[in-house]
């Protein structure tokens, strides 16, 4: 399966943020669209970083003034982006390798959308299932 | 506004495409408990099914048995189908807001993607989709010209549909009797002068979208060998660490059939599958006349993604492939339908969960609904539209909670009806599919075949006697 069919079903709009903004609307944002990161764009809409819930968590441990810094400070810049070709087998493994469960998707260097593990376990699951349900109307197919 | 989904007052639902998805959105609509639902299927063919009827391979007969599940639905008191009713033909969608709660659009991905490559439109290179229409008896396909004098043929793709193609293109003239492949396609492939056939993937052994059954099947033909290079049978770096730190056992175990196809010696079957790896087509090499002289690929090389993907990349290796007939099976693409808004670079309805999008707002339209391959691309098996079509009605029912539904002005089952005989007199109904389903399966009994499709309107109305 491909990123580009969990893709095809979330619309076209990418929650994204700048680096200039503040924390605090970054967790407004996170809030109001009931989601873990935040895609950081420069002024040419272009990925430079990720924002997650867990940046802001880890902060949030050390420095109760967090809400006035600005997103460019907690941001992740180390970005992985993944492309809608790619597998979600091997996306799903490198999240879960490398400990991220969110991952922006390009396409000629454009942001088109971004997946969560989630989106992509739900994805699989469904595929299983779907799997589960043809072999067995196969299966009773046969006893009739 | 009042309540809907009540006895008084149903929650009509439109389902356009009869397909796997459309059923199953229309069983899960009679499956909840909390609101009465109608469902009106309308579908563009007189026959319902979509691709089980017109994709599934004919010698699949068991992957078509969903059918029966399909029928059940079909049952319930609360349904009715439309067939030869096409919307954006006979009725747009603006008339349907006028009767509907909401319409849903599960029509599906019916046309190919193509390869973007010189010599792509020679004649003999043809769309996979097309020729699966055409043997599986497709109206719109059955005066199609398929020319099976070439004795060499290239697929383009590695996937399901690919696999059919090929598989087809090699059984014997007795093992397609035994199916329900239509009548002029037997008569065709009985005079066919393939003999070798390559199916071409872009990527190795390791990433093949088939599946087990789908490889090991190609080695049980009657007459026709499966074979594949060796060299192109092993993994190379990157694919075996990708492998064993995954341990999946289902590509281990497509891996080990593909290689032991690797060079066995043909054992004088007629015919020859060849499965190549690592391979794209370059260019269909023009005879001159507009005919295919040969193909040129160049091989590939894998190369990992940053986000861990194996993708293939062109190596300087040039080969000449002396094929003069290609199918191009890369995948299906969704075909808008007037009057909802689509995303063309996914070749999707523009949608989130299944809601469909104002382009402009991103916000849903209320009322309107997708589902299936036209919702989230060509993936996965039938069985996965089942989750699929729940996720979308989910989302509907949510939307009648919160009174977020079309307000039709016109009511009554009837009054519906009416509409759509007048639009379309020649229109089919469940009965009329029933009656056709026992004449075909008759005239099958009668000739040893598991069945006898009708293949054009004109036949299928005669037959009902109109």
């Amino acid at each position: 399966m491909k990123i580009r069919s969990i893709l095809a079903k979330k619309g076209m709009n990418v929650i994204t943020i700048t680096p200039d903004q503040e924390i605090r609307q970054a967790v407004t944002l996170l809030a109001a669209k009931n989601i873990g990161a935040l895609v950081v764009v420069n002024q040419e809409q272009r990925p430079i970083g990720i924002l997650s819930e867990r940046d802001i968590i880890r902060q949030a441990a050390v420095d109760e003034n967090l809400f006035s810094l600005k997103v460019a400070d907690l941001m992740t810049q180390q970005l992985i982006t993944g492309m809608p070709n790619d597998d979600t087998f091997s996306i799903a493994h490198t999240m879960t390798e490398k400990r991220f469960r969110h991952m922006p998707i390009v396409e000629d260097g454009k942001l088109v959308g971004i997946v969560s593990i989630g989106d992509i376990m739900k994805a699989e699951r469904n595929q299983y299932r779907g799997e589960i349900d043809t072999l067995e109307t196969q299966i009773m197919a046969d006893d009739s | 506004m009042s309540q809907n989904g009540t006895l008084e007052s149903p929650l009509r639902v439109a389902v356009v495409g009869a397909g796997p998805t459309g059923f199953y959105t229309a069983e899960h609509l009679f499956k909840q408990k909390e609101y009465v639902v109608t469902v009106d299927m309308y579908e563009r063919l007189p026959i319902p099914f979509g691709l089980v009827r017109y994709g599934v391979a004919p010698d699949h007969p068991k992957i078509k048995s969903v059918t029966n599940v399909y029928d059940r639905i079909a049952q319930n008191p609360g349904f009715r189908f439309f067939g030869n009713v096409e919307i954006g033909k006979h009725i747009t969608v603006p008339e349907m807001q006028a009767y509907y709660h909401q319409i849903v659009f599960t029509t599906g991905a019916q046309t190919d993607r193509r390869l973007n490559i010189p010599g792509e439109d020679l004649a003999g290179s043809l769309p996979a989709t097309e020729f699966v229409a055409w043997y599986n008896g497709h109206p719109d396909y059955r005066d199609y010209e398929v020319d099976l004098s070439h004795e060499n043929v290239a697929v383009v793709g590695i996937g399901n549909v690919a696999m059919d193609v090929a598989r087809i293109l090699c059984r014997t003239p007795e093992e397609l009797y035994q199916t329900d492949i239509a009548d002029y396609a037997l008569e065709a492939l009985r005079q066919s002068k393939v003999k070798n056939v390559y199916v071409m993937g872009r990527r190795g052994p390791g990433q093949a979208a088939f599946t087990t059954p789908e490889i090991k099947e190609l080695g049980e033909m009657e007459d026709a060998d499966a074979y594949v290079l060796p060299e192109e049978a092993e993994l190379d770096v990157l694919s075996q660490a990708a492998l064993a730190d995954s341990s999946d056992r289902a590509t281990m175990k497509k891996v080990e059939i593909i290689q032991s196809y690797a060079g066995r010696v043909p054992s004088g079957k007629s015919r020859r599958l060849t499965v190549r790896f690592l391979v794209s087509p370059l260019e269909l090499v023009d005879d001159g006349e507009g005919n295919i002289a040969c193909m040129r690929l160049v091989k590939n090389e894998l190369y990992a993604t940053d986000a861990g993907t194996l993708r293939p990349r062109a190596t300087e290796k040039v080969e000449e492939l002396p094929v003069t007939m290609v199918f191009r099976a890369i995948g299906y693409r969704g075909v808008p339908i007037p009057g909802v808004p689509f995303y063309d670079s996914w070749g999707v309805i523009l949608n989130r969960e299944g809601r469909v999008l104002d382009p402009e707002t991103q916000e849903p339209l209320a009322g309107l609904y997708t589902g299936g391959w036209i919702k989230r691309g060509p993936s996965g098996v039938i069985g996965t539209n089942k989750p699929d079509a729940l996720e979308t009605v989910k989302n509907m029912l949510e939307d009648v909670a919160s009174e977020k539904t079309l307000c039709p002005d016109k009511t009554g089952q009837a009054e519906i009806f009416a509409f759509v005989q007048n639009r379309q007199p020649d229109f089919f109904t469940y009965d009329d599919w029933t009656r056709l389903d026992a004449l075909e399966l008759a005239k099958g009994e009668a000739v040893g075949r598991p069945r006898v499709k009708f293949t054009s309107v004109d036949e299928m109305l005669k037959a009902l006697g109109r």
